[in-house]
């Protein structure tokens, strides 16, 4: 019996194995792929990367205007999600279940999130970009949009994790509705609220560089110039600033979240 | 006049869920009372549904001359303010240090937006330090919550609930997660205020050894009714084998399971 158990186990392994391969070998076939030369092309990609694309010295002499580029860049990810976070605050405390109003905007609170978050900020920078054109704004409100969905929900799983029973507590003593926000579920959840912004400010500091080729603002933008004119050397050097940038803000980040949990 | 009356409460979570069915008993001022029941049977609830944290689904509670469930919202923090609350777990807000959470037994005294703040006069302040005296933690004033011990945490709850200058003391399994040495300090303390600050307690427990060394009077809940209500001396072996009966495994999955610590 469990001799039998174990054989069908292992042959349902082999068939799932065995599916999955034929499924690569079937899109190699309609793509007209073949592994041999995309191994090679690889190979000779990183011979190019290799003879073309580093920083030389004339490429440096750009190094100040790429810098001013890429402050744009980072204050715009601080900037759109610093916004977020507090309206997100609204919403979550609307829409988690302990520290809801009524259902209503409960679910009002829950829905406008979650349609957010579900567009990404590229998608949400095309769609943009037919209102407000090639600007910042356009890249701000992309990175807005889907941040505030995204922090609408983690903050309220925060609220609801963390605050049920001193709610329970504070009720008990007479406190108002704005007094238990402010004395019990904001207190106790900033912590991971401050933790989770600082997440969303290195994710939007990426996506601001993707959203910068679209928008033609920012680092992106310095990359996409650089690139089209190949100036393969000063498009090298913008990858390197946003390297370090955004393992610069990592550590920082890491930093202040060891300091407060 | 009793400072509390029960009369008819019954409480449904849905149909099939009964909670509590027609309990009906009076307190008189002063009065040291313990509920006991096996976990399920509705202690919990029966408290939630004094201070109105849980709402009746029939019966009238009146509490000081008041007919609880006819209060508005303002007239009720008013009189939750009379009503301390003990908890289980404690229920503080373990990011703020002892003090903050002792204070907050004031929020229900205070306007919306001083409490909200943190605003407290310096007699509040004294009083807090007062009452954190009487529970022996005046070393720990500053320390957080999350670095106290279970039994020190329970006497924050209990400072905490004092502030409000109550007539009535809830205490909802107060020595539930405690170790026995703690648990005798807390019931100590909690005979100590209600003979010597002369308020009424009414005590869930379900440690009956307990219950027969502290209370003058029990009542016995089984199955979310009212089973026994007298002195404790006459409180018989059989009684007590009945109030915990041998269906007691069914009762854990039953009623009032949300607010079994």
């Amino acid at each position: 019996m469990s001799a039998d158990y174990l054989i069908k186990k292992r042959s349902n392994t082999l068939k799932v194995l065995l599916g999955l391969g034929f499924l690569s070998l079937a899109a190699a076939f309609i793509t007209e792929y073949d592994p041999v030369t995309g191994l090679i092309s690889g190979l000779d990609a990183l011979r190019w990367v290799a003879t073309n694309f580093y920083p030389n010295e004339q490429s440096l002499t750009r190094l100040p205007s790429i810098i001013n580029r890429l402050r744009e860049t980072v204050l715009m990810s601080i900037a759109a999600t610093t916004v977020a976070a507090f309206s997100a605050t609204f919403f979550a405390l609307l829409g988690a279940q302990t520290t809801k109003v009524n259902d209503a905007l409960r679910l009002m609170s829950r829905s406008v999130a979650s349609f957010l978050r579900n567009i990404p900020a590229v998608a949400w920078a095309m769609i943009l970009l037919f209102t407000f054109g090639q600007s910042s704004l356009t890249g701000f409100l992309a990175l807005f949009f889907s941040t505030f969905g995204f922090l609408t929900r983690v903050f309220m799983e925060t609220f609801d994790e963390t605050t049920a029973s001193s709610i329970e507590a504070l009720t008990a003593t007479g406190a108002s509705y704005m007094q238990i926000i402010f004395q019990a579920v904001l207190p106790a959840s900033l912590p991971q609220m401050i933790s989770w912004m600082l997440y969303m400010v290195e994710t939007n500091i990426r996506d601001a560089t993707l959203l910068g080729i679209l928008t033609g603002t920012g680092i992106g933008f310095s990359f996409a110039l650089f690139y089209k004119s190949m100036n393969y050397h000063a498009a090298s050097l913008v990858v390197i600033v946003i390297v370090v940038t955004i393992l610069v803000i990592e550590y920082i980040s890491n930093h202040i979240r060891r300091v407060i949990l | 006049m009793s400072l509390l009356t029960v009369k008819g409460v019954s409480k449904h979570y849905n149909e099939r869920i009964v909670a509590l069915s027609d309990v009906s008993f009076a307190i008189e001022p002063g009065e040291f009372v313990v509920i006991i029941g096996s976990s399920g049977a509705g202690k919990s609830t029966l408290l939630r549904c004094i201070n109105r944290i849980v709402e009746v689904t029939s019966g009238v509670v009146t509490f000081d001359g008041l007919d609880v469930g006819s209060l508005d919202k303002r007239e009720l923090r008013k009189m939750r303010t009379k009503v301390g609350m003990i908890f289980q777990h404690y229920n503080l807000v373990n990011r703020l240090c002892v003090l903050e959470n002792v204070l907050h037994g004031r929020l229900g005294y205070k306007s919306t937006w001083a409490g909200a703040l943190g605003i407290y006069s310096e007699e509040e302040k004294a009083q807090a330090l007062r009452v954190l005296r009487l529970v022996g933690l005046e070393e720990q004033v500053y320390q957080r919550c999350d670095q106290l011990s279970g039994g020190q945490k329970q006497r924050v709850g209990i400072a905490r609930a004092l502030l409000q200058d109550p007539k009535l003391l809830l205490c909802d399994e107060p020595i539930s997660s405690l170790d026995p040495n703690a648990s005798k300090v807390i019931m100590d303390y909690l005979k100590k205020i209600n003979t010597e600050l002369g308020i009424t307690c009414l005590v869930n427990l379900h440690q009956v050894h307990v219950a027969l060394a502290y209370a003058e009077r029990i009542i016995g809940v089984k199955r979310g009714r009212v089973v026994y209500d007298g002195l404790t001396e006459h409180l018989t072996a059989e009684t007590i084998h009945d109030i915990y009966g041998s269906e007691a495994g069914d009762l854990l999955l039953g009623s009032g399971g949300n607010h079994v610590g």
